[in-house]
């Protein structure tokens, strides 16, 4: 029995794929299951062909399925295009209005319905894609009365009567597999039912920042990072909060600067064309000390590149972008957990240690949905970092030195507001007041207090995450939504056999290079996997003097999903050279 | 307490040319925020880059000093993080009409509780005189040595027709006219922008006092002119190719967008409580169930 099975609707934009999807998903986590959803799209809104792929399983799954078990098709580009990835005699599902009909030396086996026709029949012709779902959940071997009650939870506020119309729109396409000679019915081990959540690394993103007390955005739209703004738009009137859509990323990030020297919390997210005009910003929130969290969901790059695929080609543009070597902080989430917690920590490391955060998520982890076990909101705490208040500010004798020279390199700020704590923020470079200053010795001390005040991250707890393996033949790295190939490919592994580990890096900047040589140190060869073409994460590794003749990469740079096969079949090529 | 002037001064010397018509900028301000009797601590001053972005330098009030063109956002950032500061963008023309242009059509139109005072002086004072975007035609400088001919940024009746709820204009040698605007914008709620004409005795030739002087119009000074109407205003600053001072435009209306942010409350954002109970994540998280 399959531990896993994907299924996959295709059609033009704008017809409800979806939805449709979302339904599948939905449904099947209720069971229980695991599920991973996401999509192919193109930059445009209607027409153009997209499809969705909903891969459930009894375990965890944060990676896409390299085989199609079930194929539902609106149109015939559908077929065209995605029955190669159809396991061998695989069913397609197709509308019978368009007159389906497979290439030639297809192995597949055409399942003609008609969904139209049926959809017209029950008096509504939207709930056509519903009898495409009752077929699947029959093909699926899932319980039709799971998507029965979603469906009455979800159209209940339209009405008994469109209830009815989606109702019997599954039933019929149920039936119809049933009462067929189709031969395939596939079948997943019994699922566990449990309190799960679907969601994006987007949406728990958001949630995060929004638990970090965040109640300012400001940002310009751009794929794939605009959901965070419009979750928090949805959440916000609630919660006392503010969205601002700005002109430009420039002002958008410049925006959350300013509030975040005069105290709130605030955030913006962007892509990389937008993340390029932030660093103008993200210089003065270095220099200035603010703190300000940026969050840059990848995506293919550079220029407009693939606005619709995943990439993580930004890394180097985190760390080191823009002129004059600003110091930030740069954490990598890969799951929708993580990126909860980094959505509330960042914060907390944004005001602590006065900076800059850059949170850089990537396009598959930010869209595509997953099953979340649990957010660990317990562990949400809310630290603002060294500030002066009133009653410490009352007695000061002259001005206040913002940017005194501490050991830790940490200066308490006030807030605006605060009387007797007056002071300049600035840019320019300044003495510990503030006041401009050209004084070389002054500069020297603040370049080295800015940096020495994040020297501590290098050891931050959960800096990487290892799961080690003893004598591990090989230890994979990665960072982003990479680490659910990985994983998958790791476990695979390991059932072959093969002492195999793992090491994931959720924090990029600044770099924890001595525990990853820890992590590294009795493996015998390292795999260093990656969404880009340069293999960034390995660069950062050997500017940090981590590079020897054990390092090899795996580079994908194409904008689709890492499979976990793919980094199967590198580690059996790594491990037979090492044979050899 | 009352405040004096001697409040808003700092120990920081002056880096402007002796003659600059900042320093009268400069010290209307200081007037304004003495005449309010607005305490040093509950101002925010957000300055640009220029020799006109100095100010913040000069005013001893909370003051962040940004990058060149991105004047407005920072300060709208302020304002909405702490709406209980004042609020007060200032900075050159290259830094607002230049660089900063498109931040400042939109700040007009979003109409957020910020004071904008633009030192305009038709020139780029800090490298060295080159031309700006209000630059005269003809301007001979040593980037453009045959003369501008580019056509100059009307900034009244650009603000005006993008929906600015507050426009009026001061001369720096005008101190008493000037202080009594700023006040006037201080007072508006909404976004309220005060250009000053600001000499460059430097590397301006054309815009001079004594020019000033000749060609200016006092619109407060006028009995016929009433500060209500955007039409009249946009054509009174056109007749008078935009060499007046005074109020010239005040919407009664106007509502700042910080009000009208639903559910956003009143409560400055940097003093809120922020942390959310079990119960609240528990409701948010059901939608994803
Ligand atoms: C991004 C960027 N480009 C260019 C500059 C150089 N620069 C500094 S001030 C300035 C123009 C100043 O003109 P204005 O804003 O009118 O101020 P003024 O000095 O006349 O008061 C320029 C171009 C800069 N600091 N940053
Ligand atoms: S160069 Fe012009 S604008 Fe700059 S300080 Fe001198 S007079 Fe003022
Ligand atoms: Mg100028």
């Amino acid at each position: 029995m399959a531990k896993s099975l994907a299924w996959k609707i295709g059609g033009d934009q704008g017809e409800g794929i979806d939805s449709t999807g979302d339904v599948v998903g939905t449904v099947a986590s209720r069971l229980g299951y695991y599920v991973y959803g996401y999509k192919h799209f193109s930059s445009r809104i209607k027409g153009g062909h997209t499809h969705y792929t909903v891969r459930l399983g009894t375990e965890p799954v944060l990676a896409p399925e390299p085989e199609v078990h079930v194929l539902v098709a609106l149109t015939q580009e559908t077929i065209d295009r995605n029955v190669r990835g159809l396991v061998a005699g695989g069913p397609v599902i197709a509308d019978q209005a368009f007159k389906p009909a497979l290439p030639d030396g297809a192995q597949a086996q055409l399942i003609e319905i008609p969904l139209t026709q049926i959809a017209r029949e029950l008096g509504a012709p939207v709930v056509r894609n519903m009898v495409a779902v009752g077929a699947s959940a029959a093909l699926l071997g899932l319980p039709l009365d799971a998507f029965r009650s979603y469906v009455e939870e979800k159209f209940g506020r339209k009405g008994q009567e469109t209830v009815a119309q989606n109702v019997r729109a599954l039933e019929q396409g149920h039936r119809f597999i049933e009462s067929s000679h189709v031969a395939v019915r596939y079948e997943l081990p019994a699922a566990t039912p449990g309190t799960r959540y679907l969601m994006t690394g987007n949406d728990a993103l958001a949630l995060g920042a929004l638990g970090a007390g965040c109640r300012l955005m400001a940002a310009y739209p751009i794929t794939p990072a605009t959901d965070i703004m419009e979750t928090l738009a949805s959440l916000f009137p609630k919660y006392g909060g503010a969205i601002c859509q700005m002109e430009d990323e420039l002002a958008a990030i410049t925006m959350v600067i300013g509030a975040g020297y005069a105290g709130a919390r605030a955030m913006t997210a962007t892509s990389g064309p937008g993340f390029s005009l932030m660093q103008e910003g993200l210089g003065l929130a270095s220099v200035a000390e603010i703190p300000a969290v940026v969050v840059d969901t990848q995506r293919v790059g550079p220029s407009t590149g693939m606005p619709t695929k995943t990439e993580q080609s930004d890394l180097m543009a985190a760390v080191f972008g823009g002129h004059g070597e600003g110091e930030r902080i740069v954490l990598t989430p890969g799951t929708a957990t993580q990126a909860f917690e980094d959505g509330y920590e960042a914060f907390n490391l944004a005001e602590r240690y006065q900076s800059p955060v850059i949170i850089l998520s990537d396009l598959a982890l930010g869209q595509w949905l997953q099953t979340v076990e649990r957010l660990p909101y317990e562990r949400v705490q809310i630290d603002r970092g060294a500030i002066v208040g009133a009653a410490e500010t009352q007695d000061l004798e002259g001005e206040f030195q913002r940017y005194r020279l501490t050991p830790d390199g940490i200066s308490p700020r006030t807030l605006p507001g605060t009387p007797k704590g007056q002071y300049l923020a600035t840019g320019v470079e300044h003495a510990q007041t503030g006041k401009v200053s050209e004084d070389p010795a002054n500069r020297a001390a603040q370049v080295q207090k800015r940096r020495r005040k994040l020297e501590p991250l290098r050891t931050r707890e959960g800096a990487i995450l290892v799961d080690a393996a003893e004598g591990a033949e090989v230890v994979i790295v990665c960072f982003g939504s990479l680490i659910g190939a990985v994983d998958e490919a790791a476990s695979d592994l390991r059932g072959r056999g093969l002492k195999v580990g793992r090491v994931q890096v959720r924090q990029a900047w600044p770099f924890p290079a001595q525990p990853l040589r820890a992590a590294l140190q009795d493996a015998r060869k390292v795999l260093f996997v990656e969404q880009n073409v340069t293999g960034e994460l390995r660069e950062l590794a050997r500017l940090e003097g981590l590079e020897d003749d054990r390092f090899a990469s795996l580079l994908k740079y194409d904008g689709t999903l890492l499979l976990p096969q793919e980094v199967v079949e590198e580690v059996r090529v790594l491990v037979m050279k090492e044979e050899v | 307490m009352e405040v004096t002037l001697k409040d808003y001064r700092t120990s920081e010397k002056s880096w402007w040319c002796p003659g600059c018509g900042d320093f009268g900028v400069l010290a209307a301000l200081q007037k304004a925020l003495v005449n309010l009797n607005t305490q040093p601590h509950e101002v925010a001053i957000v300055a640009g880059i220029g020799c006109s972005g100095k100010i913040g330098n000069y005013i001893n009030s909370y003051n962040i000093h940004v990058v060149h063109g991105r004047t407005l956002p920072s300060a709208l950032g302020v304002k909405m993080a702490n709406r209980d500061l004042l609020v007060i963008a200032a900075g050159g023309d290259g830094d607002g009409f230049a660089i900063g242009m498109n931040h400042f059509i939109h700040a007009v139109r979003r109409n957020i509780n910020v004071k904008y005072i633009v030192m305009d002086n038709h020139i780029y004072g800090l490298t060295k005189g080159q031309n700006s975007p209000t630059s005269d035609p003809g301007q001979r400088v040593k980037a453009t040595p045959q003369g501008n001919i580019e056509s100059p940024v009307r900034p009244l009746s650009l603000a005006l027709s993008a929906g600015a709820t507050f426009v009026a204009q001061g001369f720096s040698s005008n101190q008493a006219q000037l202080a009594r605007l700023i006040e006037d914008a201080i007072r508006h709620p909404g976004f309220a922008f005060v250009n000053t004409l600001s000499p460059c005795v430097t590397y301006n030739k054309i815009n001079t006092y004594d020019f000033y002087k000749e060609t200016l119009t006092n619109l407060d000074e006028d009995p016929d002119y009433r500060p209500d109407s955007r039409a009249a205003a946009i054509a009174k600053v056109l007749e008078k190719e935009e060499l007046v001072t005074g109020l010239i435009y005040r919407d009664p209306t106007s509502v700042p967008y910080e009000d009208a942010v639903p559910g956003f409350g009143t409560v400055p954002l940097a003093g809120r409580d922020i942390a959310l109970a079990p119960e609240d994540y528990e409701l948010l998280l059901a939608k994803y169930r």
